[in-house]
């Protein structure tokens, strides 16, 4: 690892979190990269490949439940966790540290919109 | 005079931002950010004569140059994540030196989230400059979101019209600078640090400002070479508390081929330097046979002892030390919060006087009754420093708690970490002091070591590298 790089470093395909778990921190990768799985009904379906800038887990900081995805490093990467408590505390002393976490949240309902709309107009072709 | 909330920035305004350090990058950075969102369109001006690529003191800004850990949190939330071209050394650990022994405390996390960095491009005997400054880094941040970088230094700060005749709303301030050149503002923010003459300029414009309490500081760097850095230093931040009567605390902090040498205290002088470097416990830390006169560069810079009590004015904010700041610690962390609570101000709240009062000035009191609450906790710690059981006991109890799991509390390791890291503000920390489980742990601790006439043992240096005393 690079004396000067901050965060946590995963070799190829270590599991960084795992679906279920209970969370107190999100994550953001600064190196590499990491993809999310999803696993439902026995079978793995795959969300999306993150790189650097990027953040996962942050479902666990806004809301009470267990994480919803595995996140595995895809490459060696370097990830930077970033405390639930820490970061709560400081949202709610300056509430705009949270417009970049709702942007990029905002971001992804809009691809997962496109996803749906795309998905229901294959259905309908089907028909 | 204007009320609260009648004078805002509107579309074409234009702001002047005295200094480019971490508090000017981050007021520019952070005020044309939340402009962008509201659909203002600003004009921002950064005025800061040095240029950061150069090395030694004419690229430097005089700090030690640590981004604690919530500052590299806070920021990767912000979408800003530190390259470790400008990160001279992930520090992820924290040894506490005194007379008594030596313990090595991990993050909680057990992972590098503090950034030991160079504010310019390194000290002056530097011939490869192999990073990036952090002031350098933080400008083009302000710089790509559309502010100005003006290379001049400003010496003159006055309005554009009679303020005994002429209503607020309808005068500006105007800047002059050393080149003879002169523009004028609808707001300026003071970001200049309180190593500058310029501040007694601000005194003379009767805007009720009154300069910060400071004291001097001494800062070294001090060259290593990678291996001895590898061997000695490693990743962590080593914490002295010595029982000299004017530091309050010091550390090493190693930073590429170099080591950070900070003393905090008040007035520190080379008497007291030259006592501090003839301590055993300094001596443990470094290679054996160290020169100590081998100094690459140093400076001893001013720092805050007590913040203005009013840092703004109409059309005026001063942002970083030359307002308020954290006492002793975490200083560009305390520059990115009072960045960002004077721009949300301005760019929702106005730009009068009594707008600043009500919102930024809040975040500066609330930020002096932490400091004060420091002060109070650095006197307890000298009371304790005065007893050898006491600070056995301490010692003791955080070595313990070091060869368990962490704890929700986190007992005294996370006491001290947060406070000689700067990752917490003194309230946090005194509020996990008050937990019964770390009274009942301290009262055990300090018994032992009442009855017990043996110190710490001395940790070896692979004991202290590893984390396993």
């Amino acid at each position: 690892m690079d004396k000067g790089a901050l965060g946590k470093e995963y070799e190829a395909g270590t599991v960084i979190v795992r679906q279920g778990e209970t969370g107190d921190c999100m994550f953001v990768v600064q190196e590499g990269q990491v993809a999310a799985t999803i696993e439902q009904d026995g079978q793995e379906s795959m969300l999306g490949l993150l790189g650097p800038g990027d953040f996962f887990g942050e479902m666990c900081v806004f809301e009470k439940q267990p994480r919803g995805a595995t996140v595995r490093a895809l490459t060696n990467a370097r990830v930077l966790t970033v405390d639930k408590k820490g970061l709560l505390r400081q949202i709610t002393v300056d509430p705009t540290l949270a417009f970049n976490l709702l942007e990029k949240m905002s971001a992804r309902i809009r691809t997962l919109n496109s996803q749906v709309a795309w998905m229901d107009g294959e259905q309908n072709l089907r028909k | 005079m204007a009320k609260p909330g009648d004078l805002k920035l509107q579309d074409g305004s234009r702001i002047a931002v005295i200094g480019g350090g971490p508090a000017g990058s981050f007021f520019a950075y952070f005020t044309l950010m939340l402009a962008d969102r509201v659909g203002l369109d600003l004009e921002v001006d950064i005025y800061e004569p040095r240029d950061f690529s150069l090395v030694g003191p004419p690229g430097c800004n005089m700090c030690a140059g640590i981004v604690s850990e919530s500052l590299v949190q806070n920021m990767a939330a912000e979408g800003i994540n530190f390259p470790p071209s400008v990160v001279q050394r992930g520090i992820d650990s924290y040894v506490l030196y005194m007379d008594v022994g030596a313990v090595r405390i991990d993050s909680s996390r057990r992972e590098a989230r503090i950034g030991a960095t160079f504010r310019g491009s390194g000290p002056r005997d530097v011939k490869d400059v192999k990073w990036d400054s952090l002031d350098g880094y933080l400008m083009n941040l302000a710089r790509d979101k559309g502010a100005k970088h003006i290379r001049a230094r400003v010496n003159k700060v006055e309005w554009d019209a009679d303020p005994a005749t002429i209503p607020l709303a309808e005068r500006r301030l105007t800047l002059k600078t050393q080149d003879g050149k002169s523009q004028t503002y609808d707001f300026v923010a003071v970001t200049t640090g309180v190593n500058t003459a310029l501040l007694k300029v601000f005194q003379e414009l009767n805007i009720g400002y009154d300069m910060p309490r400071t004291t001097k500081a001494h800062i070294r760097e001090y060259y290593l070479g990678d291996q001895a850095i590898e061997k000695y230093i490693g990743a962590s931040f080593h914490a002295f508390l010595p029982t000299l009567p004017n530091i309050e605390f010091a550390a090493i902090v190693p930073k590429g081929e170099y080591v950070t040498l900070a003393l905090l205290g008040e007035d520190i002088d080379n008497a007291t330097v030259d006592a501090f470097m003839a301590d055993p416990a300094v001596k443990q830390c470094m290679p054996p046979g160290f020169e100590f006169d081998k100094i690459a560069c140093w400076c001893g810079p001013r720092i805050n002892l007590a913040g203005s009590a009013q840092p703004y004015g109409d059309r005026i904010v001063f942002v970083g030390d030359s307002g308020v700041t954290r006492l002793y610690k975490d200083g560009i962390g305390a520059a990115y919060r009072a960045a960002k609570a004077a721009s949300t101000n301005v760019v929702f709240h106005g730009i009068a006087r009594e707008d600043l009062a009500k919102h930024y000035g809040a975040f500066c009191r609330a930020m002096e009754s932490d400091n004060n609450l420091g002060k109070f906790m650095f006197a307890v710690v000298r009371q304790i420093q005065r007893f050898r059981f006491s600070r056995r006991a301490i010692l003791r109890m955080a070595m313990e708690e070091q060869k368990r799991p962490p704890t929700a509390h986190g007992g005294m390791s996370m006491v001290l970490w947060d406070m000689f890291t700067g990752s917490a503000p003194y309230g946090d920390v005194f509020k996990r002091t008050l937990h019964p489980v770390f009274w009942s742990n301290l009262a055990w601790n300090m018994a032992v070591c009442l009855v017990g006439r043996q110190d710490v043992s001395r940790p070896t240096q692979s004991a202290l590298e590893s984390g396993n005393q």
